[in-house]
């Protein structure tokens, strides 16, 4: 496909409700930056039902133009109607970059997306930047369980595309919204969208573990040594407003559901406040949380390699450590 | 039911070691196994055949000679047949030129096997974690997908997909022929046995060389084929540790990081 025009876009996913998910104003940031590197508009994208709230925080959050698509069929995310919708938009305007979080959902689309269109696609990237000798978008991402780190190109191809990690980078600063909104009339035919939604299970309440959107997270590791283990640590996950993660050494014990888990092969996170207890610092598990803002360890073995990326160490039983730290928050916020 | 496997052959990732001098991967002594998440799709396959006897499960893979190593274990596990494409000319490949190659091969697999009802693919390989070959593959040959699978269940004209969402599960319900991508299910594949270990060991596998369909477009595989190319690759950057707590007892270590974090706002 050929570009038509300079713009980039960031594809923001939005939530049943019509609210935006984080990661989509996130990638307002960066896209600002590459934007203006690229000289064209930062265009938000937005698809879904009831969007309202999407659009409107899209432009408080620095989008120059926000290309909205609207209707039931959108309501819950499916590969067909999704990736219609956006090929349709692409086809019209031709953007030069596109960037997309990458969600369950996102990671779905976008490899639809990109081969449909016959362009390439980068995954999952921790870092872009547009390279000044081509103008291309330099695509980062970690590869091999983040002991390496790849910088990709699409030269040739048009629109360039990658997935970008929810967590990497902060959301803009709020501004004055200036976004000149396009409302465009596309539906997709029932008969069009092969999957159907048949059941939602969701986690009970209080159980949803939302890692990705999480500010504060409490794992624990092999150290926990077994199910209960976790009580401690799930304390002061509650008290900090937080959520409980997890190693996979403690989900291949068993000792806590794979939907906790954190790492390579569980969610990539990047909260404010990462506190991992037990836990030695595998490459695997430090792929998935080393963007976090300050991560703090606790752990018996003062050689564990996770005190090497942590801020704040401290060399102790995690039972004696925790529920102390607990109690002492506590007191000190009361 | 008749279902394709699509498999990788991937170093072990949580095996491999930098060289702390030159920064480099250290790939020598590197076990190469079954991608993991391959090994989940090929157990839902087989769970498919317990329920469903008649069911024909075939594996690919697509890679050097020595790739063949991950068919004869599939075979092992659950496979009735594998298939290796390798050839010189798709080195280089990115997600979009594999996928373009897989898919030619699929339809040439079809030609003897007969049309598959169900590709399954793991959800990514853990060398490259792209996710993407698997929904590639299934634009080119234009059937629906679902990601994320965990468990399948097979009804009357297709599947019903418990998949992975990001708040709990969801039951998808797909029509054959469609692809399937599997995550980590809550449970562990089975072993061989000694007897499909055996066949394993006996089994031979056909090749799909460079030339295997003559009506592929060599603009669309290979390194030149390939949109997407890796411009560098590096170490990243180790981050240096920062303040350690190691007071007389864990309770008072607790108190001074209590302490720090409280005064410095950060939780």
């Amino acid at each position: 496909m050929e570009a038509k025009t300079k713009d980039l876009w960031v594809f923001i996913e939005t939530n049943e409700d019509g609210s935006p998910k984080k990661v989509g104003l996130e990638l307002l940031n960066p896209g600002r930056m590459m934007a203006d590197k690229q000289g064209g508009k930062l265009v938000a994208v937005v698809i879904g039902d009831n969007v309202a709230e999407s659009v409107e925080q899209a432009g408080i959050y620095g989008a120059d133009q926000v290309i909205v698509v609207e209707g039931p069929e959108y309501k819950l995310y499916t590969t067909d109607a999704y990736v219609k919708a956006l090929y349709y938009l692409t086809e019209k305007y031709g953007p030069t970059t596109i960037m997309i979080g990458a969600t369950n959902n996102g990671r779905d689309m976008g490899p639809r997306f990109s081969s449909r269109v016959g362009t390439g696609l980068t995954a999952d990237c921790t870092s872009l930047d547009i390279d000044e000798e081509t103008g291309n978008v330099a695509w980062t991402r970690p590869a091999f369980g983040g002991n390496l780190m790849a910088t990709i190109m699409c030269p040739d191809h048009r629109p360039q595309c990658g997935t970008v990690r929810p967590g990497v980078f902060k959301k803009p600063e709020a501004g004055e919204n200036k976004a000149e909104v396009i409302k465009e009339d596309f539906h997709v035919a029932p008969e069009d969208i092969r999957t159907v939604l048949l059941e939602v299970i969701k986690e009970a309440a209080g159980e949803i573990v939302d890692l990705e959107g999480a500010d504060i997270i409490v794992s624990g590791g092999r150290g926990v040594g077994g199910p209960e283990g976790f009580a401690p640590i799930k304390e002061l996950a509650d008290l900090l407003g937080g959520v409980v993660g997890a190693s996979r050494a403690a989900v291949d014990s068993g000792w806590i559901a794979h939907s906790h888990q954190v790492g390579q092969t569980g969610k990539t996170v990047g909260p404010k406040v990462y506190i991992a207890c037990g836990i030695s610092g595998a490459i695997q598990h430090v792929a998935g949380m080393s963007s976090s803002d300050c991560i703090i360890a606790i752990n018996k073995d003062e050689d564990a390699s996770i005190f090497n990326i942590a801020d704040y160490g401290i060399v102790g039983d995690l039972f004696e450590v925790v529920p102390a730290l607990t109690a002492e928050i506590k007191k000190l916020k009361a | 039911m008749n279902i394709l496997v699509c498999v990788k052959q991937v170093p072990d990732t949580t095996q491999i070691k930098i060289d702390p001098v030159k920064h480099t991967l250290i790939r020598e002594g590197v076990p190469a196994i079954l991608n993991p998440f391959d090994g989940y799709a090929l157990e839902a396959a087989a769970r498919v055949k317990d329920k469903d006897p008649s069911t024909k499960i075939t594996v690919v893979t697509m890679g050097p000679p020595q790739a063949t190593a991950v068919l004869k274990e599939c075979v092992g596990i659950a496979a009735d047949k594998g298939y290796l494409v390798s050839g010189r000319t798709f080195g280089g490949s990115d997600t979009l030129a594999t996928s373009y190659i897989l898919s030619h091969a699929i339809k040439a697999i079809e030609e003897k096997e007969g049309k598959f009802d169900a590709i399954f693919c793991g959800k990514q390989a853990i060398d490259g974690d792209t996710a993407q070959v698997g929904p590639e593959i299934a634009e080119w040959l234009g059937v629906p997908q679902v990601t994320y699978g965990l468990e399948v269940e097979a009804t009357e004209d297709g599947f019903k997909v418990r998949k992975e969402a990001e708040d709990g599960v969801q039951i998808i319900g797909v029509k054959t022929p469609c692809l399937i991508t599997f995550t980590k299910p809550s449970f562990d594949p089975r072993y061989p046995t000694i007897k499909r270990k055996l066949m394993a060991n006996k089994a031979k596998f056909e090749t799909l060389g460079d030339d295997f369909d003559p009506t592929m477009d060599a603009s669309h595989y290979g390194l030149n084929g390939s949109p997407t190319h890796v411009k560098k690759s590096f170490t990243p950057p180790v981050k240096q540790g920062g303040m350690k707590i190691k007071e007389e007892t864990g309770e008072e270590s607790a108190k001074k990081l209590a302490k720090i974090l409280v005064d410095a706002n950060i939780v």
